[in-house]
């Protein structure tokens, strides 16, 4: 009995990480993808378009290619791809790993990945132009903010975690 | 009320990009239900940005093109246009910091006189600002490619290091022959057991 319960344990932790897992790579895509990480009234602007909601529809241009601007998007998209690769190492190392082992190489690109966001959102924040009235961060920004904390939890996780069977 | 089709409609740029000291040529054109006249006309104004008056530039008329020869772009300004074809287009060289500003064309072909001016927006760089992309770009690949090095040397190192301890393993076994039905060498010495 004491064996299967501890088998139970294993397998309802190493479920909880891998959906953590997942919820941060769904966190950071949505963070990356959509189009909002200023708003303010009827415009939505950054990281990729900048875009006006008017009474003749939706008028969208590209946002400003400034060299910051372009050092946010690629941190985010490099954060989401690290994040991939994590999950990825972390699925061929849970077959491959001694009994023991820790999932170094999971937790070093989660790790990674979390330091890319924090990153790219500390750019955002400190170089977004604040001339504009009526002008607050979206829900992009913040699901960028939020995933950073998980993300690295998640990377120590990985570190402490040791597979057992 | 102003009905399209009895109105003239003049055709300019929404905004350009120049670089300080380059030539650039601002295009103005119409449309018109109408022939092209003769007594054809296509004039230039410039409001500086934060000016709140605009002065004016250019006038054709009459069949000849007058340029600027007192404001700020006096022996600056070329008529390269070709008022035949309806195109009423400048050339502004030797741009600088204070041009930036908005330049507005209008356009008459008697009788068809009622229409909007329409406006160009002139913005003057120092450099040739980033194309969207390009840092972007870079940034990533950069990234990617210096993993894919740290890869492929772990994996390298790894093969090395294998190889030389295959090889230092050889080498100590001592070669072992014409000794009898099964030799073997002993392990850690330099001689065969028989």
């Amino acid at each position: 009995m004491n064996n299967i319960d501890i088998y139970q344990k294993m397998l309802l932790i190493l479920l909880a990480v891998l959906i953590l897992h997942l919820i941060i790579l769904v966190l950071l895509f949505v963070s990356t993808i959509a189009n909002a990480w200023t708003v303010g009234g009827t415009k939505n602007t950054d990281l990729w378009y900048s875009c006006l909601t008017t009474n003749a529809g939706y008028h969208c241009s590209s946002a400003s290619n400034e060299d910051w601007i372009q050092a946010v998007q690629a941190l985010m998209v490099l954060s989401v791809l690290f994040c991939l690769f994590s999950l990825v190492f972390f699925m061929c190392q849970l077959f491959t790993l001694v009994k023991g082992g820790r999932f170094f190489f999971t937790a070093v690109f989660q790790i990674l990945a979390s330091l890319f966001v924090m990153c790219g959102a500390i750019i955002y924040t400190v170089m977004r132009p604040d001339g504009e009235e009526d002008a607050a961060f979206g829900f992009a920004y913040i699901l960028a903010w939020v995933s950073f904390p998980l993300c690295l939890v998640s990377g120590l996780i990985y570190i402490v975690l040791r597979k057992r069977e | 009320l102003l009905t399209q089709s009895e109105a003239i409609v003049i055709y300019t740029g929404w905004e350009r990009h120049a670089l300080v000291g380059s030539d650039i040529r601002l295009s103005c054109s119409f449309f018109s239900w109408r022939w092209t006249s003769d007594d054809v006309t296509f004039s230039w104004s410039y409001r500086p940005d934060g000016a709140r008056d605009a002065i004016s530039i250019f006038h054709y008329t009459g069949g000849a093109p007058y340029v600027d020869n007192k404001g700020p772009f006096r022996d600056r300004l070329e008529f390269v246009g070709n008022p035949g074809r309806r195109d009423g287009s400048i050339l502004l060289k030797n741009l600088d910091y204070g041009d930036n500003g908005t330049f507005t064309c209008d356009a008459k072909n008697p009788p068809d006189i009622v229409g909007r001016a329409s406006s160009v927006r002139l913005l003057v760089f120092e450099k040739v600002p980033i194309q969207a992309g390009v840092i972007t770009g870079s940034i990533i690949g950069a990234v990617l490619g210096l993993l894919l090095l740290i890869v492929v040397i772990y994996y390298l190192m790894r093969f090395l290091v294998a190889r030389r301890v295959f090889n230092l393993s050889v080498r100590s076994v001592p070669l072992c022959l014409g000794l009898g039905p099964k030799p073997e060498p002993i392990p850690g010495l330099d001689t065969c057991m028989v």
